[in-house]
């Protein structure tokens, strides 16, 4: 009983670690975006959060744990709408539902997993997607998507079941590659914003505030220590600690090795790719943070830091517009981070590699497949894009009518 | 009565003030300015090159008696300049009439 406590006091403070990331992530994207589409932004974030957190709660849950039966593919399961706490003889919480957690926290802390990955989304269509078709992209991918594929590792589905199981300790694939697809679909659908690529040339749309962004990112890695260390399921002292370890060390290495390369390759010392950097080793650590050595996890997050570099260059050379970077942050070293399950640490194989292909590609089919049709169709019912007017004169005055600093505006760009 | 208007360097705009104080031109108004030129900036964003003719200079309005304006355009040339392209320009223009608004005379006293 004292140690069900401990571990549900420390899961439940990871769920608030895990809930301050979305301040986290609102700072980052306006930070690196025009003040003109800064209230459009965090009405985003805001309405991912809280509709995401209903989802969660009316089908999300239970459709990411539906306990499947014996037998079954492991691919879909619904175990009803709503919560239904497990009660014991006594009409009482059933507290022997897991050593690590409460049935309640267990849902928070998922809850607020869940709507990260449309966050990720948000970064990247970011300044010209239209609101309403967001919106209800948001529902349908946070509210359906997402738990179907979690469930497939998560829920012990068949991606889980495999012989050499497939191993995502906190969402690499399963979350931030599940965002970083969908938001590779809906940049190609969505086209780049007017000015990005003119006359054959990629030019900066620079942001218009760094000191936030900075803000955001140091705040996405504080909720880390929630995100990874309460995917421990536990307060376990080795495990939790080992895991904050990994973490924080993947996350200065990606940093360090993003300044280094990008200053090498673009002769200049660019503050948004050390951010970028920091992000994307925490986002490689994420599945083996538990598995990895204080040393493997330098390594994969100097190897995310590095990738970073490139791969923002590579998406800009293949004319997709992302203003934040969330497709190499997320996908890109998403992609990594899980396939260095099979490298690095305890787990390392080439047994455990080829299932870790598995898993990306899995992901890979069921997201692009799931948020291109569901892009195409807003695409051709209601639209998904501001008119051009809107866009060159901002989001906030016409989607909000309001301007998120009313009283200090310098310039109209 | 004159008006000079001196665009200047935003670096140089405390030596710029306390010279004018030294001379005794004590009251004026200035403002930040953005114009266009010859000077560009070089500047990498995430790992994309640009660079823009977009100038950032502060703006000095003085209105002066003309016994003055000799003074006041010599000091602002000495305090404002570096030597370099970009130092700025002066303007000089005759002012028809200064009024004060709290008493509603005019004239050349309403200045000080």
């Amino acid at each position: 009983m004292e140690l069900l406590t401990t571990n549900n006091v420390w899961m439940m403070i990871c769920t608030a670690l895990v809930f301050f990331m979305h301040l986290g992530f609102g700072f980052l994207e306006i930070g690196l975006t025009r003040q003109k589409n800064a209230i459009n932004i965090l009405f985003k974030n805001v309405f991912i959060i809280t509709v995401g957190l209903l989802l969660y709660c009316l089908v999300g849950f239970n459709l990411m744990y539906p306990g499947f039966e014996e037998g079954s593919l492991g691919i879909f399961g619904f175990a009803g709408f709503g919560l239904e706490a497990p009660l014991n003889a006594e009409g009482a919480l059933d507290l022997t539902y897991s050593e690590g957690y409460t049935y309640w926290t267990d849902f928070l802390f998922q809850g607020m997993f869940a709507a990260t990955a449309a966050t990720i989304v948000s970064g990247a269509v970011a300044e010209r997607i239209k609101i309403g078709s967001f919106m209800l992209f948001t529902v349908l991918y946070v509210g359906l998507v997402y738990p179907i594929a979690g469930s497939w590792k998560w829920g012990g589905g068949f991606l889980d079941q495999l012989d050499t199981p497939f191993y995502d300790f906190a969402g690499s694939t399963l979350v931030h590659s599940v965002g970083g697809w969908a938001a590779v679909v809906a940049v190609c659908l969505l086209g780049a914003r007017i000015g990005k690529f003119k006359d054959g040339k990629i030019r900066a749309i620079p942001g218009h505030n760094i000191p936030m962004a900075t803000a955001g990112v140091l705040i996405l890695w504080l909720g880390w220590f929630g995100f990874n260390g309460g995917s421990v399921l536990s307060a376990d002292p080795g495990a939790t600690s080992l895991t904050l370890v990994t973490t924080c060390l993947a996350a200065a290495a990606g940093g360090v090795f993003a300044a280094i390369v990008s200053a090498i390759r673009d002769k200049n010392l660019d503050l948004t790719m050390f951010l970028n950097g920091i992000l994307g080793g925490l986002v490689g650590i994420t599945a083996g943070a538990d598995q990895m050595s204080p040393t493997d996890a330098i390594v994969i997050g100097a190897v995310a830091g590095a990738i970073i570099v490139f791969a923002v260059a590579l998406i800009d050379r293949l004319k997709l517009d992302d203003p934040v970077g969330a497709i190499a942050v997320h996908l890109v070293c998403g992609i990594w981070g899980t396939l260095a399950v099979g490298i690095f640490g305890a787990l390392a194989g080439w047994d455990q590699f080829v299932s870790q292909l598995i898993g990306v590609a899995s992901y890979a089919a069921i997201c692009v497949i799931s948020s291109f049709i569901i892009i195409l169709i807003l695409k051709k019912t209601i639209g998904i894009r501001v008119s051009e007017r809107e866009e060159l004169e901002g989001l906030d005055g016409f989607e909000h009518g309001m301007d998120a600093y009313p009283d200090f505006r310098i310039n109209e760009h | 009565m004159k008006k000079i208007e001196a665009i200047i360097r935003k670096s140089k705009y405390s030596a710029v003030k306390k010279a004018l104080h030294e001379v005794g031109v004590n009251f004026f108004s200035y403002w930040d300015v953005t114009g266009q030129g010859n000077e560009k900036e070089g500047h990498v964003y995430r790992g994309i090159s640009y660079s823009t003719s977009d100038i950032q200079r502060r703006l000095l309005s003085i209105v002066v008696n003309d016994d003055y304006e000799e003074i006041t355009v010599k000091t602002i040339l000495e305090a404002a300049s570096t030597g370099e392209v970009g130092d700025g320009k002066i303007f000089v223009s005759d002012i028809k009439e200064a009024y004060r608004i709290r008493t509603g005379e005019k004239g050349g006293d309403t200045l000080n």
